[in-house]
């Protein structure tokens, strides 16, 4: 089956913190059809995503399909609480770059 | 009071004073003759440093420049302004530094005499520890654990998170001006709504909708201005900027912005949930939601946020250019983390060092699924903590500069394992970690909160 990028598929994708202790990522599509259509393909779950950021399935605090926003967001805990010694990124800015390269299988056609 | 058809608020700023507001769509909002003007000045992404240190993050020209903005439309209006967070951390100096810049302007644009009401969040160390010793618990959040004593005797200094309450009791002193410590965004601006009596349903929703200004609107552009209006059955947003649109998708994409679950806000006094929320596009810049609830909480219970000590910081760099180095970094740093080991003991005796290793995994850390694919140059950063300055300056030199000795079997180049851009080690802020996340239960939402009127203007000057 053909495959294409997350990246070429989604409008934006980002992470935050959400709180001191969690980073939230945000895969937001411009359209309802190619959202439902990475939704359907499952390539992100709440497991998919705890491979792809090496943490265990609990450490993954939410995942959620928001449909009011074409959206796929999920929410893991840091290793350690933002600001402290050692963590290289404050503001959980820079931590969705793994995303950008997920295949998506699509329809032949698309 | 009787319930007006609708209140209308502009913000021109998400976080206050963290880089300065635009003043043209904020020209545009104020010709919109608005009825309040308010805008948060806090977060806590800012790391834990300023709350520790008492200081905020940015120059105080650029809280000026918006409170001078804010406060001159305000004025001419004759319609409230609202600042939450002051200063970034919502500590008590960061009120008393806003308090002290309204006057100045004040004095300074010679203003007719208005009323500045202010409220502080801080709670005392002592103050916790009474309420613990007397049976309370300070739930942890967002995996912590509940607070001990130990983790409170490390702490430094400690805000609760206002809600609407402080910035209520102070509208119906009349305050022209509030200077709110720290609160809860949305707060800001749901206690005006709630005050002239609309629903809090809406209310808290127009809070969360507007606290980021123009971060609901699209196309990308911060620090522009948006206007939220509310009646007794919608809330209306719309931008100020012309080129700006708030759309379905950038005002629900907006309610997922720095939150875990884009359905649930959580603030003093209970929880905004927004999964029955309807939006629907009125026109080219406006988008109208219906159908938020809010849920009282069965306990008030409020946030807590505090910071640590840890103790001083120095930084050093470095730079690997040989493959064969780059391939056994973690030796060369393991060979200076020893040298370090020699000097003061275990780093468990009361010091922390941390290598940083950009090019392999420097912004993602043990989450980065590229890390045995190192790139063909590397910069390592080195931070030294430590109880005094003169031992993290020594301690970072010795981990920085015995890089350079390393000794790896197989190497070819033999007279330095390590690049130096600069041959120092340089003075950072010092270290604080987040030791208070945690939430405490509270029998009267304004106890916390002591609230202050005072006049500002006028012939006295300041």
């Amino acid at each position: 089956m053909k495959t294409r990028k997350l990246s070429q598929l989604a409008k934006t994708i980002r992470s935050k913190n959400a709180g001191v202790n969690l980073i939230t990522f945000d895969i937001i599509f411009a359209d309802r059809s190619t959202y439902e259509q990475v939704k359907r393909s499952r390539v992100l779950t709440r497991e998919t995503v705890s491979k792809l950021y090496r943490v265990t399935p609990d450490r993954i605090a939410d995942f959620v399909e928001f449909d009011p926003a074409n959206a796929i967001k999920f929410t893991i805990y840091r290793s350690r609480p933002s600001g402290s010694p050692g963590d290289p990124d404050i503001f959980g800015a820079q931590q969705y770059a793994p995303l950008l390269d997920i295949e998506v299988p699509v329809a032949e056609g698309d | 009071m009787t319930v007006m058809p609708s209140l209308r608020i502009i913000c021109p700023n998400g976080h206050l004073g963290f880089a300065p507001i635009r003043v043209e769509s904020f020209r545009i909002g104020v010709e919109a003759r608005p009825d309040v003007i308010a805008a948060d000045s806090g977060s806590d992404d800012v790391g834990p440093t300023p709350l520790g240190t008492d200081t905020s993050t940015s120059p105080r020209a650029w809280q000026v420049h918006d409170l001078e903005h804010m406060l001159l439309a305000s004025r001419k209006l004759g319609v409230p302004m609202i600042i939450g967070s002051a200063g970034d951390t919502g500590a008590n100096s960061r009120v008393d530094l806003y308090v002290g810049i309204i006057k100045d302007l004040a004095a300074k644009h010679r203003l007719p005499p208005f009323k500045l009401g202010y409220f502080y969040s801080e709670i005392g160390n002592e103050e916790l520890r009474r309420r613990m010793r007397a049976g309370e618990t300070v739930a942890g959040l967002e995996g912590y654990d509940d607070l001990t004593e130990a983790e409170l005797e490390a702490t430094e200094r400690i805000v609760a998170m206002a809600g609407v309450h402080p910035f209520i009791e102070l509208l119906e002193a009349r305050a022209d001006v509030i200077i709110g410590g720290r609160s809860s965004d949305s707060c800001v601006f749901a206690a005006p709504a709630i005050h002239r009596g609309f629903p809090e349903d809406l209310s808290y929703y127009l809070g969360k909708v507007l606290e980021c200004a123009s971060f609901c609107a699209e196309p990308y552009g911060g620090k522009e201005t948006v206007l939220g209006e509310i009646t007794a059955n919608d809330v209306l947003v719309t931008a100020m900027h012309p080129d700006q649109r708030c759309t379905v998708a950038s005002v629900a994409g907006h309610a997922m912005y720095e939150r875990s679950n884009p359905y649930f806000e959580h603030v003093a006094g209970g929880t905004l949930d927004m999964s029955h929320c309807r939006y629907e596009q009125v026109d080219a810049r406006s988008t109208r939601i219906t159908g938020p609830k809010f849920e009282r909480a069965p306990e008030f219970r409020v946030k807590l946020e505090g910071a640590g000590r840890i103790g001083e910081r120095y930084v050093g760099m470095v730079g690997i250019r040989d493959p064969y180095t780059i391939a056994h970094v973690d030796q060369v740093i393991g060979w200076a983390r020893d040298k370090v080991r020699e000097r003061f003991g275990p780093e468990e005796t009361g010091y922390q060092l941390h290598y940083t290793v950009y090019g392999r995994d420097g912004v993602m850390g043990e989450r980065e699924p590229m890390r045995d694919r190192p790139a063909h140059e590397l910069c390592i950063l080195v931070q030294g903590v430590a109880p005094t300055a003169d031992m993290a300056e020594e301690l970072c030199m010795i981990g920085t500069r015995q890089m350079f000795y390393a000794r790896l079997p197989d190497v070819k180049g033999s007279a330095g394992s390590v690049a130096f851009a600069l041959d120092e080690v340089l003075r950072a802020s010092p270290s604080y970690r987040w030791t208070v996340n945690h939430t405490l239960r509270c029998d009267d939402p304004l106890e916390l909160f002591p609230t202050h009127l005072t006049t500002a203007g006028g012939s006295d000057g300041r």
